[in-house]
């Protein structure tokens, strides 16, 4: 099942590092993010929790810049990919370095194979050639066993574990180095949820990986550094292991032991 | 299967972006969308252009002015001045006044007839029916607004004309109320249709209140969804009339087109929109005559124009209330 | 008390349920009269025939291959610049923008005005004006595009049905589903990209709907086409894009009010009338049906 090192990736050893350092975001006159400084490299996980409405998700959104695509949101601060402000970058080349999986699984209304390839065809020279990334990416989210006979069914047919798997591979296609996971195993069965998780151990070798969840345990059981955001604050971030054992804030330590109102 | 070589670069391919193209694609949608506006502006002015020599050209006005348009006219020779509609005589005279007493005459008639008649089959459609009578008169409504007006002008004319005719003992045989009754056919898909709209954008919980009350569903249809949607109604009435006094073909085929200025219901009438239908086609470009009927469709289009801004402000209103209440 | 209520509310409901019979009532006479009369004449000959003998004979196959010129030269230009209409407000300009507004506004409006006020247009911006301009400028002044042509009736009909078009795009842009949009700009798709391979093929069944609305409305509409290039009768088919055609509801008009010889020519003119309501039906029913699926597919996609 192990999924083979990509060559190219030998070649290009980037450091790679996303991360903000104090952004702001503010929708009218209510402040979602108040000021965050974090950041993510290869080889990690950072996992986000805290309860709804703390800006998770808005954090997240600010990393690929989807955040622009709704107007109401005034975005400060700086955000950065290897150093770089990603307002520098072109959009599009941004997002297919960031790769992102929704809360819900949303397979495109086409063929598993379409959806593998729908971002490679966007760029790419030519409409086909790409077996070899799809197998690569479905092995690389644990789907391959089952897809490789389903590449031409509708996406839509697969069960919303699978479905969510495919969104996975869809991302990794692209070869991005960093993916942003949006509480990706909210509405999955805990054998799917156990495969993304197994996959992303798998993944952090070669990108960064940044996990929103609503669920503290696997933040516990999946990430190196978790942070927590409260009301659109950064409150704790550290090892997971020491955050899980040893919080220092308290309201860290209500939230986690689930004594958060 | 795996020999061909992927042509993807995952570092390289922010270089075939395809920006370009979304560019292109931005101008040429944003392009397409102020056209509606363009045109609309565009229909002001080329009308309006056409129109305004009988305010502003001398040679112009010694035939058609806005005096002899509105004013009563002397055919000469100490004739008693009167309101004629006669372009094409020795002396031509472009009173507008039969013109406009025959298009609200039939434009009245025929909303009297269309308005009840759409207002309560779309109270019944959204309020009472069952789902199979939902589902007849609504696809029926559609089919109705369907039917090219020139096919409910030739029934009118042909057939409807004979019958009421014969019912009645008219002298004319087109007159008004044939040309109304046709043209109420025109207006009741689109009162029809607004109105619905109102009725089922009232929220489910001004009926589910008017019900727990122990309220039957004709006093809730009437005291709590009608007042609730009474602007949206209204609106249909108006979008209605503007529908009404615009229609050309029915009232070109069925109203016996004479300028006679009578509020009898039973004359013969001729119609703004049917006047420029029927000399359109036969006036020198240029001629006072000409002007004039432009000067009447820029008329129509001004009056027309403020019916529907004033319609569908309302109707946005309206919906605007409701989605706040619900 | 109880009694008079219930009294009152029958007697209302009575009415409205009469009032849905009435307006059946006029569909069915209209639509039987015209079928009982008109359905003896309309046989093959009388489709494929040019008319004959003073449109007493013969039959309407010139007005129905004018129509039907007329209408796709129509959709050429009423699809792209609808479409785009319908896409510039969903997916390109901020919702609740002024320009939104006054587009929507612009819209509804031009579905406002009187059909006979295109006609107008049509003859004093595209004859007069564009057509008269082409001739002086690219014909020397002779007179080639300055006339009634089916080029500028059919120009008339796209801008009277264009408002058809961007409704019912709209109406199918509004229920697709806008995690489709993102995923598409997360995957690194450029607006356009996104509009081209997400939203458009999804859309296709509501841009169909609005097409056939508008071919239908177009293809039944008199006023407009009356000085911009409809003709009562022509010997040839209309070749070029400056040629006058004939079409069927004019063919309708024309028969019905200066035909010399009514009742010769009643058959003739109930069946012409019958294959125009035919045509206009089918397209709106296939576009009701379409229509229907695509709201099925709004209720339960979600």
């Amino acid at each position: 099942m192990a999924d083979k090192p990509n060559p190219r990736e030998a070649e290009t050893p980037a450091p790679c590092e996303i991360g903000t350092e104090q952004l702001r975001v503010r929708a009218g006159k209510e402040e979602i993010l108040k000021g965050i400084t974090l950041s993510a490299r290869r080889g990690e996980i950072v996992s986000i929790i805290g309860p709804a409405g703390a800006g998770k998700t808005t954090f997240l959104r600010c990393l690929n810049r989807m955040a622009e695509l709704d107007l109401d949101l005034a975005v400060s601060g700086r955000v950065l990919l290897d150093g770089r402000p990603v307002g520098d970058l072109n959009v599009a080349a941004l997002r297919r370095q960031v790769g992102m999986v929704f809360s819900v699984p949303t397979p495109l209304p086409m063929t598993v194979y379409e959806n593998l390839v729908f971002g490679i065809r966007l760029v790419a020279r030519g409409r086909n050639g790409f077996d070899e990334h799809v197998e690569n990416s479905l092995r690389a989210a644990y789907l391959w066993d089952e897809m490789k006979d389903r590449l031409n069914e509708p996406a839509r047919n697969l069960s919303g574990g699978q479905q969510q798997r495919l969104c996975l591979a869809r991302s990794l296609a692209l070869e991005p180095r960093v993916l942003l996971l949006d509480e990706p195993c909210s509405g999955l069965d805990p054998i799917s949820t156990a495969k993304i998780e197994e996959a992303l151990q798998e993944l952090k070798e070669r990108l960064a990986v940044i996990l929103v969840t609503n669920n503290v345990k696997q933040a516990a059981r999946a990430s190196d550094r978790t942070a927590f955001f409260l009301f659109g604050e950064l409150v704790e971030l550290g090892p997971t292991h020491r955050l899980f054992t040893t919080p220092t804030h308290p309201r860290t330590a209500d939230y986690i032991t689930g004594r958060f109102g | 299967m795996r020999d061909r070589k992927s042509s993807y670069r995952p570092m390289h391919a922010a270089g075939r972006s395809g920006a370009w193209g979304d560019r292109v694609a931005r101008v040429l949608i944003t392009g397409s969308a102020m056209l509606a506006i363009v045109s609309l502006i565009l229909i002001f002015i080329f009308i309006g252009k056409e129109a305004l020599p009988i305010f502003t050209s001398a040679e112009i006005q010694e035939e058609a002015n806005i005096r002899n348009l509105f004013l009563p006219q002397s055919a000469g020779g100490g004739a008693a001045a009167e309101y004629t509609w006669q372009p094409v005589s020795e002396l031509p005279k472009y009173s507008i006044l039969p013109l406009l007493v025959g298009t609200l005459k039939v434009t009245i008639i025929a909303s009297l007839i269309a308005i009840p008649l759409a207002v309560l089959a779309a109270l019944y459609t959204a309020e009472f029916a069952p789902t199979w009578a939902r589902e007849t008169v609504k696809p029926a409504i559609e089919l109705l607004a369907g039917i090219p007006s020139v096919v409910v002008g030739f029934f009118c004319l042909m057939v409807l004309a004979d019958w009421l005719q014969g019912a009645f003992g008219w002298t004319f045989r087109l007159n008004a109320m044939t040309a109304g009754i046709g043209l109420s056919l025109a207006v009741i898909p689109i009162v029809y249709t607004v109105c619905e709209d109102a009725f089922s954008s009232v929220p489910q919980a001004y009926r589910d209140g008017s019900v727990a009350m122990g309220a039957s569903s004709w006093q809730t249809a009437s005291r709590v969804v009608l007042p609730a949607a009474m602007p949206g109604v209204l609106a249909a009435c108006v979008l209605g009339f503007g529908r009404a006094i615009g229609e050309t073909m029915i009232v070109l085929m069925a109203s016996g087109n004479a300028a006679i200025l009578s509020w009898l219901p039973t004359d013969s009438i001729r119609t703004f929109s049917a006047t420029i239908a029927a000399e359109l086609g036969e006036v020198v470009v240029g001629s006072p005559h000409y002007h004039v009927l432009f000067f009447i469709g820029a008329f129509l289009f001004v009056i027309t124009f403020a019916i529907n801004l004033f319609g569908h402000w309302w109707v946005g209103r309206l919906q605007k209330k409701l989605q706040g209440a619900s | 008390m109880a009694d008079r209520t219930r009294l009152v509310g029958g007697a209302f409901q009575s009415l409205c349920i009469l009032a849905c019979v009435l307006i059946i009532l006029m569909l069915a006479v209209i639509l039987g009269d015209i079928v009982v009369h008109g359905l003896g004449t309309v046989t093959f000959s009388f489709l494929t025939k040019a008319p004959e003998t003073g449109m007493t004979g013969g039959g309407i196959f010139p007005a129905i291959f004018g129509t039907f010129a007329l209408v796709v030269l129509m959709t050429i230009a009423v699809i792209p610049l609808g479409v785009a209409t319908a896409i510039y407000m969903h997916e390109y300009a901020p919702k609740r923008s002024r320009v939104v507004q006054m587009v929507r506004l612009a819209i509804q409006n031009l579905a406002g005005v009187p059909a006979i006020v295109f006609g107008l247009f049509g003859l004093g911006f595209f004859i007069e004006f564009i057509g008269r301009g082409m001739d002086r400028v690219f014909y020397g002044g002779e007179l080639v595009y300055g006339q009634p042509a089916i080029v500028w009736a059919a120009l008339t009909m796209a801008l009277l049905t264009m408002p058809t078009v961007v409704v019912a795009t709209e109406e199918a842009l509004r229920a697709i589903p806008q995690s489709y949009r993102e995923v598409a700009y997360s995957l690194g798709a450029t607006r356009w990209q996104m509009i081209r391979c997400v939203v458009l093929p999804q859309a296709i069944g509501g841009i169909l709907t609005g097409g056939i609305l508008a071919v239908s409305r177009g293809s039944g509409e008199v006023a407009p086409v009356m000085f911009t290039g409809a003709a009562y009768f022509l010997p040839e088919l209309p070749a070029r894009l400056n040629s006058q055609f004939m079409e069927l509801g004019y063919h309708v008009y024309v028969m019905t009010t200066q035909s010399p010889d009514v009742e010769a020519t009643k058959p003739i003119l109930y069946a012409t009338v019958l294959v125009l309501l035919a045509l206009t039906f089918l397209l709106n029913f296939s576009a009701i049906m379409i229509r229907a699926q695509i709201r099925k597919r709004l209720r339960h996609g979600r």
